[in-house]
């Protein structure tokens, strides 16, 4: 266990050098900030000045090296657009996301587990045709549609809750719904999927001549079994969701990370693209281990 | 008429499959005493299992539906129950075994948990429940029970595992135990011992035992009274001395003829240039040693049975000698050499020559290609031995050899039974014209009377094509039948060579006695006399 923890750290971190080197480079392709960032009337004098502020004018790979020894020292560089550190702008917004993301997959694993398990147990009964159907049509749905239906719906015509922002709890609402929809749909589809699998195993047949009932079958017996898989999928979809949700970021105007990474792509604030990056890429790290973690906790075989 | 501890009476049992309705057993009537051993015999889809699903509620409805019959237990019809008193009495006072121990324990919670769990649904205070797992795991002879207790199932042996579960099942001393063929998938020597523990065990509290099994052996060692099986009837009843000497019904005089075991034992003569001379072969994973300095000879046309139990290597040899695993050293030379040294390029054209059967043709069968695809797909990787012009010819050909018909080549593996599917392996096999055929366990999954038809196919091809086969086996009756020579292998190393009649008559070693000594013979007579000096119980060999 821990040497696959070592190994898998070690190979992290490769991949993390790997994408700061490509993101560094490619976001320079992408132009000159100076020429965004000054008004359109700016003098040359001024764009040179500019160059020399943020040291645009040295070569690429003196730059690549500036970056890298600050970012070793702790120092992610400042925004542009901000004038701040980088690494503040991105973790004030990431902190945005992560709350967004932690309340959503909360909420997506304890419905679409429950659901899902409860579903499996009669395969083919009207529930379970019922919760199939909606996790299809869940699954599927476009989530910006969702979104702008849901604001035409809930805040336009209702007014029950804010078209956007945050502020109240009442922002979160439509955001938190919107992003649950697929991931929900998704994992219910998987948990009565491995579900069904449990339910046909033969420790099941073995607890139902010890005389178990039917709750402790589905929830003690098999549930943890059937777990394995849909804590991969919950990994996935936990992991795509840190990375910013940018459609529902977009649309509620929530400052969250992902909507971070598109206007500073926009605006050219390298620094802050490569800090977020850094950032999410340490989420899903972290995401992942934690998903080793409990694999190992479930499944005492993999404990080796 | 006393009454009987459990009854059942007139049970019908249907499943509902997609357009067929399967009539799983038909009017079936039989009871159990208390302190009684009862034993199902039947094959596979005999039907022997579905009684022991009514007893326990374990049938799913639908596709199964009881159409008629009653099981009375204490007085009361247990179909005609609720759920709630039928879990009431699951477990408390009738209890099961399962066949496969590792599969029928949750592989996620600890055996203490388990062996707990049973007696806390049915109202045992947690600290009397866990005191009674103690002694029950120290009954069960599981060795350090307070460590067991922690422990999950895949950190034990089959045998142990067995014994778990009857540790569990024995929890809340249930009046009834049924076993559902409680060795099958046990070492001949743990099968001995998990017997004489059931054996001892019933004794001890007096409980009816209900065995399900197809082993006329396992009948003839514990059983008082036998009701045999087949197609969803039962065919006969009696004592087992009665059922072996007497039988009645065509079919189960079918049944013990074709117990393996008793036929002439081959006399092997061939001299000359050996097909294939194995010297000194060695094979370890990480610090466990596989194989340790194996070595062996055989003729062409000649069958060398490799026998031992689960972890002996058998295996591992198989592989080395097709190089699907690599030895770490020795010789394999074949017609003179070496195979573990030939490149990668002859080793291609030469496993043409070498083929292998393995134990479950389910699993070695791609279900998506019919068999006329499966057998020639060997052509179309060997294109050299057959123009395609005659490909379907020749699979006709092979496929009568095998004792199908031609028709069957555009079935798909699913429309066949677990023999004939075997067969259709085989005819793959012999597709590439071979001079010797590895076979894994090929007979271990089949019923007695298909195993014996297999084998008699086997041995044909053997006397009129001449091939020479490696015949893996853990099954000693099917081994005396085929093998011209016996090597017994215990923990990578090889016991004894010899021939079939030095083995099986003349053993040398200790290992090899004990091993046929655990084996089972099907005649209650012999087998009750083989029992009496060995009725030993206690910590499990190995």
């Amino acid at each position: 266990m821990g040497k696959k923890m070592m190994r898998r750290i070690v190979s992290s971190f490769f991949s993390l050098v790997a994408l700061v080197v490509m993101v560094f480079f490619l976001s320079r392709l992408t132009g000159d900030p100076a020429a965004l960032f000054l008004p359109i009337d700016a003098t040359q004098e001024m764009l040179d000045q500019f160059r020399e502020l943020h040291g645009l004018n040295d070569p690429l790979i003196q730059q690549f090296g500036r970056y890298v020894w600050d970012v070793l020292h702790l120092d992610f560089g400042d925004s542009i657009r901000k004038a701040r550190p980088a690494i503040e702008v991105v973790l004030e917004s990431f902190t945005w996301t992560l709350q967004l993301a932690l309340i959503t997959i909360a909420l997506v694993t304890a419905l679409a587990i429950t659901i899902g398990s409860i579903a499996a147990f009669r395969p083919g009964g009207l529930f379970d045709r019922f919760v199939s159907l909606v996790s299809l049509v869940g699954a599927s749905a476009p989530d910006f549609w969702i979104a702008i239906v849901g604001i035409v719906i809930f805040s336009i015509t209702f007014g029950w809750v804010p078209t956007s922002g945050t502020g109240t709890v009442w922002h979160w609402i439509l955001p938190v719904a919107v992003l649950f929809i697929r991931p929900f749909g998704l994992i219910l589809q998987v948990v009565r999927g491995s579900m069904l699998t449990a339910f046909g195993s033969a420790y099941v047949k073995t607890a139902r001549a010890k005389g178990v009932g039917n709750r402790s079958i589905i929830f003690v017996h098999t549930l943890r079994n059937a777990m394995l898989p849909v804590i991969t999928v919950i990994g996935d979809q936990a992991a795509a969701m840190l990375n910013g949700a940018v459609v529902v970021e977009t649309i509620f105007g929530f400052p969250g990370v992902g909507k971070l990474m598109i206007d500073s792509i926009l605006q050219r604030d390298f620094n802050v693209i490569l800090a977020a990056i850094m950032v999410t890429a340490l989420a899903i790290f972290v995401m992942n281990l934690l998903i080793d973690i409990a694999y190992a906790l479930l499944d005492p075989r993999l404990r080796t | 008429m006393a009454e009987h501890l459990l009854e059942v009476r007139n049970l019908s049992v249907q499943f509902h499959t997609a357009g067929s309705t399967v009539h799983a057993v038909r009017n079936i009537s039989w009871h159990l005493d208390r302190g009684e051993t009862l034993a199902i015999l039947g094959e596979s889809g005999s039907g022997k299992s579905v009684s022991a699903s009514a007893i326990m509620n374990l049938i799913d409805m639908p596709p199964g539906e009881i159409t008629s019959g009653e099981v009375i237990f204490a007085g009361r019809d247990l179909l005609a129950m609720s759920d709630d008193e039928r879990r009431a009495i699951n477990g408390k006072r009738i209890a099961m075994i399962f066949q496969d121990p590792l599969s029928h324990l949750n592989p996620v919670f600890t055996v203490g948990w388990q062996i707990i769990e049973v007696m806390r649904i049915h109202g045992v205070s947690a600290d009397a429940a866990r005191a009674r797992a103690l002694d029950l795991l120290t009954r069960v002879g599981i060795p350090a029970p307070e460590t067991a207790m922690r422990k999950y199932p895949h950190q034990f042996s089959g045998g142990q595992r067995q014994r778990l579960m009857i540790a569990m099942a024995l929890a809340l001393k249930p009046d009834i135990v049924i076993a559902d063929e409680p060795t099958t998938a046990l070492d001949v020597t743990v099968q001995a011992e998990v017997l004489a523990l059931l054996g001892e065990l019933q004794k001890e509290t007096g409980l009816g035992l209900l065995l399900i099994t197809h082993d006329l052996g396992v009948v003839a060692d514990i059983a008082d009274r036998v009701v045999v099986m087949n197609a969803g009837e039962i065919v006969e009843t009696g004592t087992p001395d009665e059922v072996y000497h007497n039988p009645k019904h065509p079919y189960t005089r079918k049944l013990i003829s074709a117990a393996p075991g008793r036929g002439e034992m081959h006399e092997p003569n061939a001299t000359g240039e050996p097909l294939l001379k194995v010297e000194n072969l060695c094979k370890s994973y990480g610090s466990f040693t596989a194989l340790n300095g194996v070595s062996f000879t055989l003729q062409p046309g000649e069958t060398m049975a490799v026998v031992g139990e689960s972890g002996s290597g058998k295996s591992t040899l198989a592989r080395a000698l097709l190089r699907l695993d690599e030895a770490d050293s020795g010789h394999a030379y074949w017609k003179g050499r070496d195979l573990l040294k030939m490149p990668a390029k002859e080793l291609y054209q030469l496993r043409r020559q070498l083929q292998m059967v393995f134990q479950d043709p389910t699993q070695s069968l791609n279900p998506r290609m019919t068999v006329y695809q499966l057998i020639s797909e060997a052509w179309v990787i060997h294109p050299e031995i057959l123009p395609k012009a005659q490909w379907r010819a020749r699979v006709e050909e092979l496929l009568t050899q095998v004792g199908l018909s031609p028709v069957h080549a555009e079935r798909y593996p699913h429309q066949f039974s677990g023999g004939q599917r075997q067969r259709i392996a085989i005819a793959r096999a012999l597709a590439l014209r071979p001079d010797l055929i590895v076979c894994d366990e090929a007979v271990s999954a089949l019923d007695v009377s298909i195993q014996a038809q297999v084998i008699a196919l086997l041995d044909k091809l053997r006397r009129e094509l001449g091939i020479a086969f490696i015949f893996i086996a853990h099954d000693l009756p099917v081994v005396r039948d085929f093998a011209d020579h016996v090597m017994v292998m215990q923990a990578g190393e090889c016991v004894e060579v010899g021939t079939v009649r030095q083995i099986f008559e003349n053993p040398q070693r200790d290992y090899t006695r004990r091993l046929l000594d655990a084996g089972l013979d099907p005649d209650p007579r012999v087998q009750a006399a083989r029992r009496m000096p060995s009725a030993r119980v206690g910590a499990e060999v190995g």
